[in-house]
């Protein structure tokens, strides 16, 4: 009762997570100033909110996992971004009028996958990391065995014109996508019977459980739902890349950690948001995109980025001492 | 024995399903590989398993100590370079020792980064490695930007023979005991850290561990210094990355700045594998290796079988996942026949 209070008090004190790494995300962006002259423009602030956009959208999955807590976490998120672009990639084979079809069956595909990461994690009880982590390697040797090692296939045009070059204002189209999803993402979480059901299993599941939710349910869809996602985030990742390869989505998947925690989503779960997560994802790019700016060389630039995420977690990722 | 004492003893033998799996895929490779069981081939097994398995038992203390580390393969590929960069073929055994020394102590002071951000600033422990498991890859790269080195030619003939070496033929009496004499060195190292490890498990600070990694509140309590304890761990983790250097080093002859980077994933698999929750507080560094060698001989299967290159990776994926879930469904099914029993009333 008292940790509760104080945690209010706390609480009204402290600013929100979200809203810190948003101005933290500025600030980055003007700093950018001093470290490149003529970073600070348009295009560059496009740029930077287009590549922060695909990082975004993959995340979206990993914030629900988190969310969800019991060790959540999803590490087959990368695999499944690789094979959302390359099924898409050979299966349309730039054809338009296929788009709407493969979509579909993108997603149905990287939402079978999440399920059955669900089914082990919650029937068989596999620890959600060796889990997910097994899944990936199912899913690149999968990827391995029909492809063959033979990325044949063409992107539609009319993807990289919808989703990464200018498109009204001079805008691609994955800016407008991703507050969408963030729009949808918001709904789902807080004006949903599923959204109160996650947050609830989410901070203590016997409770839930007592109160009447179907944990194993709720846990297995929101498995299903990150599967799903990190499709689409490779569906929309190739309308970027318009060429695929066999570890496309690799580099995103710690990344994709990284961003839901410097959102302020507790990896113990039960707290978080989305918007936490777009933040996130906009300071790690504007990092990456400073460092590179910079023109140091890569062993310097591995350096800093490890100590500036440091820095960061230890912002607000900080768990509860014992002395309490 | 009763019920209640043979689950006592299931659940406190973390080895047991690790063990039996163990000897099924020993099995199923002897079945393709029939010179297996041969001293050589065992000692060249375990010569390739090493780095792993010493990597895999301080990834199983942190694990138990309630933490994880995703930098030990960064801390690797940093001491690898380190040891290339300090040890040139032309070298002294007293600059060698020295250089394995000093690898030691920088793969102590990046686990001490670790054990302090996790276990003094209280961050979380997958993130905090990860973030830090860039540091120690740049400082991999800074250190040797390219691939390349060598070692004297001493140190790479040395490692196989440290384990080749026929330990009990040269010593009177035992040569002439017609079992013992044959036993092969990948053995005698095997016992020696089972020994090591059944010696050290009775120590205050390891028992500790389990504590802080079971309840680190109720550890807390009783006066245990958890935070300490969990410091500890990460320290133990970047010596045994050192170490895992060291071996993986000898054994290639050379370093590379990303040598280590796969081996993080693959050690928390063994780990698991191993019969080690994720949880912390229970398992076992034993258990670990036996995880390593599990994964080790499962490659072994999958190239004798004559798998097509282009499903290589799928089965070896499938047969972890399957080795992953085989505890939860042997538990599955053993609940569901149960239930089945107590509604036909066969059970009350």
């Amino acid at each position: 009762m008292i940790e509760t209070i104080r945690d209010r008090v706390q609480g009204a004190n402290r600013i929100s997570p979200p809203l810190l790494a948003l101005m933290l995300a500025i600030a980055l962006f003007f700093l950018g100033e001093l470290v490149a002259d003529g970073f600070v423009n348009f295009n560059q602030a496009t740029n930077i909110v287009r590549l922060a956009a695909f990082l975004g959208i993959i995340a979206a999955g990993q914030t629900l996992v988190i969310i969800s807590g019991g060790e959540g976490i999803d590490l087959s998120v990368g695999a499944i971004v690789t094979l959302g672009a390359i099924l898409t990639f050979r299966l349309t084979e730039g054809r338009a009028e296929l788009i709407v079809p493969v979509l579909a069956l993108v997603l149905l595909v990287g939402l079978l996958i999440g399920l059955v990461n669900g089914i082990g994690i919650v029937f068989l009880r596999i620890p959600p990391l060796v889990m997910t982590l097994a899944m990936a390697g199912v899913v690149q040797g999968l990827i391995l065995l029909v492809t063959r090692g033979q990325l044949e296939g063409e992107t539609p045009e009319i993807m990289s014109q919808l989703i990464s070059r200018p498109l009204i204002f001079d805008l691609p189209g994955v800016v407008f996508l991703w507050p969408l999803l963030g729009v949808g993402m918001w709904l789902l979480l807080e004006r949903t019977p599923y959204g109160k059901m996650l947050f609830a299993v989410g901070i203590n599941r016997m409770t839930a459980k007592l109160s009447g939710i179907n944990v194993p349910l709720v846990v297995m869809l929101t498995y299903g739902l990150s599967g799903l996602l990190a499709a689409l985030g490779g569906f929309v990742l190739l309308g970027f890349t318009e060429q695929v390869f066999l570890n496309l989505g690799d580099r995103y998947l710690f990344p994709s950690i990284a961003a839901v925690v410097i959102g302020g989503t507790l990896l113990s779960g039960g707290k978080g948001s989305y918007w936490g997560t777009m933040s996130g994802a906009l300071v790690l790019q504007l990092i990456n995109s400073l460092l590179q700016a910079a023109g140091l060389p890569q062993a310097a630039q591995l350096i800093i980025l490890g100590t500036v995420l440091l820095v960061l977690i230890s912002l607000y990722g900080r768990q509860q001492a014992f002395r309490q | 024995m009763n019920q209640a004492a043979i689950r006592r003893f299931v659940t406190r033998t973390s080895y047991l399903f690790p063990l039996a799996l163990l000897i099924v895929v020993i099995m199923i490779n002897y079945s393709r590989q029939d010179n297996l069981l041969e001293p050589s081939v065992l000692n060249r097994n375990i010569r390739v398993f090493l780095p792993l398995m010493i990597l895999a038992a301080g990834q199983a203390i942190v694990i138990i100590g309630g933490g994880i580390d995703l930098s030990v393969g960064a801390m690797v590929s940093m001491c690898n370079a380190v040891l290339v960069t300090w040890i040139t073929p032309e070298s002294g055994g007293g600059e060698i020792m020295l250089a394995i020394l000093l690898t030691c102590l920088i793969g102590m002071a990046a686990g001490a980064v670790n054990g302090i951000a996790v276990a003094y600033l209280r961050l979380q422990p997958i993130v905090t490695t990860y973030a830090t498991s860039f540091i120690f890859a740049g400082i991999a790269l800074y250190v040797l930007p390219r691939p390349g080195g060598q070692l004297p030619r001493d140190m790479t003939t040395l490692y196989r023979r440290l384990i080749e070496i026929p330990v009990f033929a040269d010593i009177p009496i035992v040569r002439d005991i017609p079992i013992l004499n044959e036993i092969p060195p990948a053995f005698v190292v095997i016992l020696g850290i089972i020994l090591l490890w059944a010696f050290v498990r009775q120590t205050r600070f390891v028992q500790y561990i389990y504590a802080a990694g079971d309840n680190p509140e109720a550890a807390y309590t009783t006066g245990i210094p958890v935070q300490l304890i969990r410091f500890g761990t990460y320290v133990v983790a970047g010596l045994f990355a050192a170490l895992a250097a060291l071996a993986l080093t000898m054994s290639l002859g050379s370093g590379s700045p990303t040598s280590g980077d796969a081996m993080t994933l693959d050690s928390i698999v063994a780990v698991v594998l191993g019969g080690t929750r994720l949880r912390g507080g229970q398992g076992g560094i034993i258990g670990a290796m036996i995880g390593v060698v599990i994964l080790g001989i499962i490659r072994n299967i999958i190239s004798f079988y004559d798998v097509p290159t282009w499903s290589q990776t799928l089965v070896d994926a499938l047969i972890i996942l399957i080795a992953l879930a085989a505890p939860g469904l042997i538990r599955f099914f053993t609940r569901i026949i149960r239930e089945y029993r107590i509604s036909r009333g066969h059970i009350t």
